[in-house]
């Protein structure tokens, strides 16, 4: 391969050269720069963000076994009933496999469809087979959903914080995310119709609420019930699509679930369901629900982005949903969590008094506030020391705050490492506040740190 | 160079517990890949809890710790791998020490006459006992201004700030201190930011390879500029005089020998204005990514990395007691 006419890389000129004078001494006269790709240059303006952190870099320890990880978000498979779900498959492929393996709809297979309602009618949602398409992980719903709405310089209304996964979606098609406040009931109402107001007047081209409204991401809050037709009736009259993710729903541990979004209304919402934490990640199989005439668009977004999802992950659900008891399942990620985030919880009360954080009644994460003037991305190389992973706060804002919070998940550890982890993070606050008391409040710009170009989020395969 | 014998097996270490865990990881493939390349057989192994006792079942002819910061470079692990009795590439483990050490490091170099940017390295307890403010004022009044502020320890450029105002100084040593207890801040000095990789050739003779400048878009060499490929650009061999590439030369030799290198080292440093090379740090576990600056070396030399890296492996075997330095 070749670069094309007019874009000649510095390193494919330099291949060229006579074989550099291994001697010390003059000046080559041949001598020019390479920037190691010859690439460069042909990036286009969205790629500018994708570049190697030393946040992602000190991630890489996470994964080894003497280091807590508190800083993923893989769901505890090994609670699952492993040998009836392959027993399930291997019959699945032994009689359908022509099916499985073949091309399938652009839409996704007809019975999984089916299935799903029967999913979202748990959080209230009536809705039509016909108005889902599947996709590969709801990630990749997130990713067709940004692509028909977006125009560069589109603005994004999100909750403070948001998912790092969708900022990442937001960032790729030159979206402007703006933050909307929220609380320990979710989005607040108010904060929203100001924005919108604010933006407007501004002259800004606001396209969705982007909003994980239950057990969220990485904030552990949940709007409550009574804001929801709030936050729908702001958008409504703004003409603002709501895009309602909700891969965490029925993982509550105290309640049964709210009704979705969606079952408010089905013309202003997009609802985006998925397999990955009440099943199996590694299946990708997500899905987006609809108004028709999105749906549409969805599909054929998705036929030109993967043709069709994976035929063989999607009947691998639909087996799994028509052979197991996956209610039951269900149930037993709850109970399972919730011992998880009842050790988090108690850890944190009993050794880091100095912070502030959020109680989740389910999902995955406890958003965690640190004393003024600590910085929670300078700390943790320090964490990393003392053997204990967690996500920075800056990864969850697309405007460079969110430095004195940490995302602390307990989805993977079982109960004792996560009292460890919470005794050695206790450790790095200490030390940091000593440092503060020497040095005074860390002050991020003046450190140079501003909002991060380089990727913050671990890798979704970090425990 | 001589190639390593077909036949010979190389472990290759590569990863461990330290900041630099992912740098040593690609560093380990890159090196892994050219000795296999070469008809070396190699493996690559993780350091944990089980290498020792792996090792001492079944042990390589050669080990190559690829392992950047701590245990990797810090002579710790040298000294086990010498317990052992098993031939190693790379330096001596006090020559790890004096290396890994940065203020140490500049003091010797200093010592054999090469100049290093003034500087001074302070715990946290300084601090506390000093008083921060009074010791900074002190820092900034002596050295002047812009700094560099760093671990004395680890490399990649983690916890490094430029310092360019004195209302930036507390925050830099935080961050610096999240990474290590001794803090060093030196004085910027300005000037064309080259590496210096030195082999030994199979006589045992270190040679250097052609300097690479580093030219990076943000004016900083950070963790950023150094693994995201485009956000430099370089320059080999650097843009230098004749004079100034044989003085780059002759001080990074002079570190190497000071500091009692083996095998391979980088030696970084700044040349200023007046030609004058600068010593800032020393690697004995260069980088060897994609983006490296040893590899880059050894492709600006016209050598192919297999070759070099097969002969770095047979010169460990050839010389199984490390020298320690004078």
């Amino acid at each position: 391969m070749t670069p094309p006419a007019g874009q000649h890389g510095p390193r494919s000129e330099r291949s060229h050269d006579p074989v550099v004078e291994r001697s010390h001494g003059s000046v080559s006269e041949g001598s020019h720069g390479s920037r190691l790709d010859p690439w460069t240059k042909a990036y286009a303006q969205r790629t500018a963000g994708m570049n190697a952190s030393e946040i992602r870099a000190l991630f890489a320890v996470a994964s080894r076994p003497e280091v807590v990880s508190l800083a993923g978000g893989m769901p505890y498979l090994a609670a699952l009933p492993m040998e009836t779900v392959a027993a399930a498959v291997a019959q699945m492929l032994a009689t359908q496999g022509l099916t499985a393996l073949q091309y399938g709809s652009g839409q996704g297979d007809p019975v999984l469809r089916e299935q799903i309602l029967e999913v979202m009618a748990l959080e209230g949602i009536s809705a039509h087979a016909d108005d889902i398409v599947v996709t590969t992980g709801s990630q990749q719903a997130l990713d067709l959903v940004t692509r028909i709405f977006i125009d560069p310089g589109d603005v994004v209304l999100a909750e403070s914080p948001s998912y790092v996964g969708a900022l990442g979606v937001f960032a790729a098609y030159q979206a402007q995310v703006a933050h909307v406040t929220s609380d320990d009931d979710g989005l607040v109402p108010q904060a929203l119709e100001e924005r919108i107001l604010g933006l407007l007047a501004a002259g800004a081209r606001i396209k969705f609420l982007y909003t994980v409204p239950n057990f969220h991401n990485p904030a552990g809050t949940t709007l409550s019930a009574q804001r929801r037709p709030q936050i729908i009736e702001i958008c409504r009259r703004h003409g603002i699509l709501v895009l309602e993710d909700n891969p965490y729903g029925l993982l509550g541990f105290d309640r049964e679930p709210y009704d979705a979004m969606r079952s408010l209304s089905q013309e202003g919402v997009v609802y985006l369901g998925s397999f990955s934490k009440t099943f199996a990640p590694g299946l990708r199989v997500g899905w987006a629900l609809a108004p028709h005439a999105v749906r549409e668009k969805l599909v054929l977004a998705s036929e030109s982005a993967i043709l069709c999802p994976s035929a063989y992950a999607q009947m691998t659900v639909s087996t799994y949903l028509a052979t197991c008891d996956w209610k039951a399942q269900i149930k037993v990620y709850r109970e399972l969590y919730r011992d998880r985030r009842d050790a988090m919880i108690e850890s944190l009360g009993a050794l880091l008094p100095q912070a502030t954080w959020t109680h989740p009644d389910g999902g995955f994460y406890v958003w965690l506030t640190l004393p003024e003037g600590l910085n929670s991305k300078a700390m943790l190389p320090r964490a990393v020391t003392e053997r204990v992973a967690y996500v920075p706060g800056t990864a969850f804002f697309a405007d460079g705050t969110g430095h004195r919070n940490i995302r602390l998940s307990y989805c993977y550890p079982d109960p004792d490492r996560i009292r460890v982890g919470v005794r050695r993070l206790a450790r790095v606050v200490q030390a940091e506040l000593e440092l503060r008391e020497t040095f005074g409040p860390y002050d991020a710009m003046a450190a140079g740190a501003g909002p991060s170009h380089g990727v913050q989020s671990p890798a979704p395969d970090l425990s | 160079m001589t190639h390593v014998r077909h036949g010979r097996q190389v472990m290759v270490l590569a990863g461990g517990l330290s900041h630099e865990r992912d740098v040593s990881l690609r560093s380990g493939r890159r090196v892994a890949d050219a000795l296999t390349r070469s008809g070396t057989e190699t493996h690559i192994r993780d350091v944990d809890s089980t290498l020792l006792s792996a090792i001492r079942s079944s042990p390589p002819e050669v080990i190559w710790p690829v392992l950047h910061g701590a245990t990797g470079e810090d002579g710790a692990l040298g000294d086990l791998l010498g317990s052992l009795g098993i031939a190693y590439v790379g330096s001596s483990p006090s020559s790890c020490r004096l290396t890994w050490d940065k203020p140490v490091a500049k003091a010797l170099v200093r010592a054999a006459g090469v100049s290093t940017p003034a500087g001074v390295a302070l715990s946290h307890a300084t601090f506390r006992e000093l008083g921060a403010h009074a010791v900074l004022e002190l820092v900034v009044d002596a050295l002047g201004l812009p700094l560099v502020v760093k671990p004395s320890r680890g490399g990649s450029a983690l916890g490094l700030t430029i310092v360019r105002s004195a209302a930036e100084l507390p925050s830099a040593m935080i961050a610096a201190y999240a990474y290590g207890d001794i803090v060093l801040i030196e004085r910027l000095v300005e000037g064309v930011e080259v590496a210096v990789s030195i082999v030994e050739d199979e006589h045992g003779q270190p040679q250097t390879l052609p300097a690479v400048e580093i030219v990076p878009d943000g004016g900083v060499y950070s963790y950023e500029a150094r693994y995201t490929a485009g956000a430099t650009e370089f320059f080999t061999p650097a843009r230098l005089s004749s004079g100034a590439a044989a003085s780059a030369a002759a001080a990074s030799l002079c570190a190497y020998r000071t500091l009692g290198h083996r095998h391979l080292s980088r030696v970084d440093l700044i040349i200023d204005g007046d030609d004058r090379p600068w010593f800032l740090e020393a690697n004995v576990s260069p980088g060897m990514t994609e983006t490296s600056l040893f590899p880059m070396a050894v492709e600006a030399a016209g050598l192919d990395a297999s070759g070099v890296y097969a002969g770095v492996a047979e010169r460990a075997l050839a010389t199984p007691g490390p020298p320690d330095p004078a």
